[in-house]
């Protein structure tokens, strides 16, 4: 639904987004993270065709957003960053207003604002003028404005910033849903978004994509993925070193796999070893990897450099 | 053109959901009454006419119409929503147009709640209401032009404030170049010819002729260019925004 080909922003002498190309496809909720000041919310400023790029080509369900900007505006639903909306209009008039100007009139209107309040929860302040909301419900409405006309392409900035715990919950919960039959990019800096939420995460920093993968592909970029962690009494470092490189923690031990090893080999070494020797096992797991110890290991040498 | 009709409910909604709008038009009534009654010595004239009237539109507009279009854009810049209007499937000429018109229609309301005074003249004597209503004309258009100047200079900044004070400057200009204290101190450096050229880009000049009930093409023309102008300007300026 959303392709974009060597994607360039420059701000005056400053390049904010640099080369990006990706494509995100029906079905897809899209990460897109990165530090802040990385160019997230410029490329999805292009995406949805307020800044034009400075070089690169956009198109969203095959209409190239600088040639068919209507076209291609009309599929897709966006959350701006900080959720703004006119503060002097009520939520009911709000969504009204978003749903007529995006040609929907009558019944079909109607049905669509009472579906973006039930979706969003805003039933009980569907009368409040939306200065007086606070912020979680400013955002639900900003979302609901979104969501109005059911649009095949959600492009959401920051969705959770601001949120409490259960209202991040939920909006998750509604991004999960929502990209079952939809195509997706969320920008988030919370990591913990990628796992809740995403099919696929994109890692840019300083306007660059580093990383591209699933949650789980790139959790295996951590340096920690496929490590054996082992609490034992008895456990000797000197024996496990045998087995690969061996760092303590705590009263436990992590072992690193060799290069060629596999985790699930790892493991069983690991396993074996602790038959052979007798050892009591307090505790035993197989490391995921860490996703903020990835998103710092690939986006913090960068800014050292820089400094 | 039923996008623009939107978008012109929610401008002229957005007037309306505060009280500075009924604020406004009673400010603006007790300054056009003020002005043609006391300081336009209405009365004193002995003529059925409402020249006392429009003679003092092009200075009580030069304060009024920048504060009523002053938050066109540059509200928009500063709340953000901005970006909400502008990813909409929507050109943006469209919401140009619509926020000028929305703009445009109210204070056309302002300039309707006057009628009293038409009402007033009629009682007291016997005017030609065919001059009253080319002036009405006249001042519909002169607030129009004031008005395109300040989405311009709107668009420009996100605070309404700078807006306000920069359109004020612009208007000032346009009337000064055509006001006769300035003409005639103009007259003694530069000639006559250079002077009048100047005085042809005023408003005044071209508000003067519909006031007397003269429809001359040429002032229409005036004002719808400097109208278009404006609002054409306006667009460049929010594309340089945008492009950042």
């Amino acid at each position: 639904m959303i392709t974009i080909e060597n994607l360039v922003k420059d701000f005056g002498a400053k390049r904010a987004v640099d080369g990006i190309s990706f494509a995100v496809e029906r079905g897809e909720v899209l990460g897109f993270l990165g530090p802040n000041g990385a160019g997230k919310s410029t490329t999805m400023r292009m995406i949805t065709g307020f800044m034009p790029p400075t070089s690169g080509r956009i198109t969203v369900g095959g209409h190239d957003i600088e040639a068919e900007p209507i076209a291609a505006k009309r599929l897709i639903g966006y959350l701006p960053e900080n959720a703004a909306a006119y503060p002097d209009m009520t939520v009911g008039a709000f969504l009204r207003f978003s749903a007529e100007v995006r040609g929907l009139a009558g019944e079909a209107r109607k049905r669509a604002v009472s579906r973006a309040v039930e979706r969003c929860f805003l039933e009980s302040v569907l009368h409040q003028s939306i200065d007086t909301l606070s912020k979680g419900y400013r955002h639900r409405t900003c979302l609901a404005q979104a969501l109005i006309h059911d649009p095949d392409v959600l492009v959401l900035d920051e969705p959770t910033d601001g949120l409490d715990p259960n209202q991040k919950h939920e909006v998750r919960q509604l991004i999960r849903e929502l990209g079952r039959s939809k195509a997706i990019v969320f920008s988030t800096h919370i990591l913990e978004e990628v796992d809740a939420a995403c099919t696929r995460a994109i890692i840019i920093d300083r306007g660059k994509i580093v990383a591209n993968g699933t949650p789980e592909d790139l959790r295996a970029m951590s340096t920690l993925h496929g490590a054996v962690t082992l609490q034992a009494q008895g456990a000797m470092k000197e024996d496990l070193e045998a087995l690969g490189r061996v760092e303590q923690v705590g009263e436990a031990f992590r072992i690193f796999p060799k290069a060629d090893q596999t985790p699930a080999q790892l493991a069983q070494a690991v396993v074996d070893l602790v038959g052979r020797r007798s050892w009591r096992v307090e505790g035993m797991y197989s490391e995921r990897g860490e996703l903020d110890e990835v998103f710092r290991r690939i986006t913090l040498p960068d800014t050292a450099q820089a400094r | 053109m039923k996008i623009v009709w939107t978008l012109v409910k929610r401008e002229l909604g957005a007037y309306f959901a505060s009280p500075i709008a009924y604020v406004f038009l009673v400010i603006f009534l007790l300054l056009t009454g003020f002005f043609t009654f006391t300081a336009g010595n209405f009365f004193e004239r002995g003529e059925a006419s409402l020249a006392a009237f429009f003679g003092w539109h092009p200075w009580i507009f030069l304060v009024v119409v920048p504060a009523v279009g002053m938050r066109l854009w540059a509200e928009e810049r500063r709340s953000g929503t901005l970006e909400l209007l502008l990813t909409l499937p929507i050109a943006t000429w469209q919401a140009i147009l619509a926020k000028f018109l929305a703009s445009w229609l109210f204070l056309g309301l302002a300039l309707f709640l006057t009628f009293p005074a038409v009402l007033t003249v009629n009682v007291l004597g016997s005017p030609d209401n065919g001059v009253i209503a080319a002036g009405y004309l006249g001042s519909f258009l002169l607030a129009g032009t004031y008005l395109a100047i300040t989405c311009m200079t709107s668009a420009m900044t996100r605070n309404q404030v700078v807006a306000f004070i920069v359109s004020i400057v612009i208007c000032l200009f346009l009337v000064l170049a055509g006001f006769n204290p300035v003409t005639d101190l103009l007259v003694r450096w530069a000639s006559p010819a250079v002077v009048d050229t100047i005085a042809a880009f005023s408003v005044v000049t071209h508000f003067d002729g519909l006031q007397r009930g003269v429809i001359d093409t040429r002032d229409l023309v005036y004002f719808a260019s400097v109208i278009g102008f404006s609002l054409f300007a306006t667009s460049v300026i929010l594309r340089a925004h945008r492009s950042g």
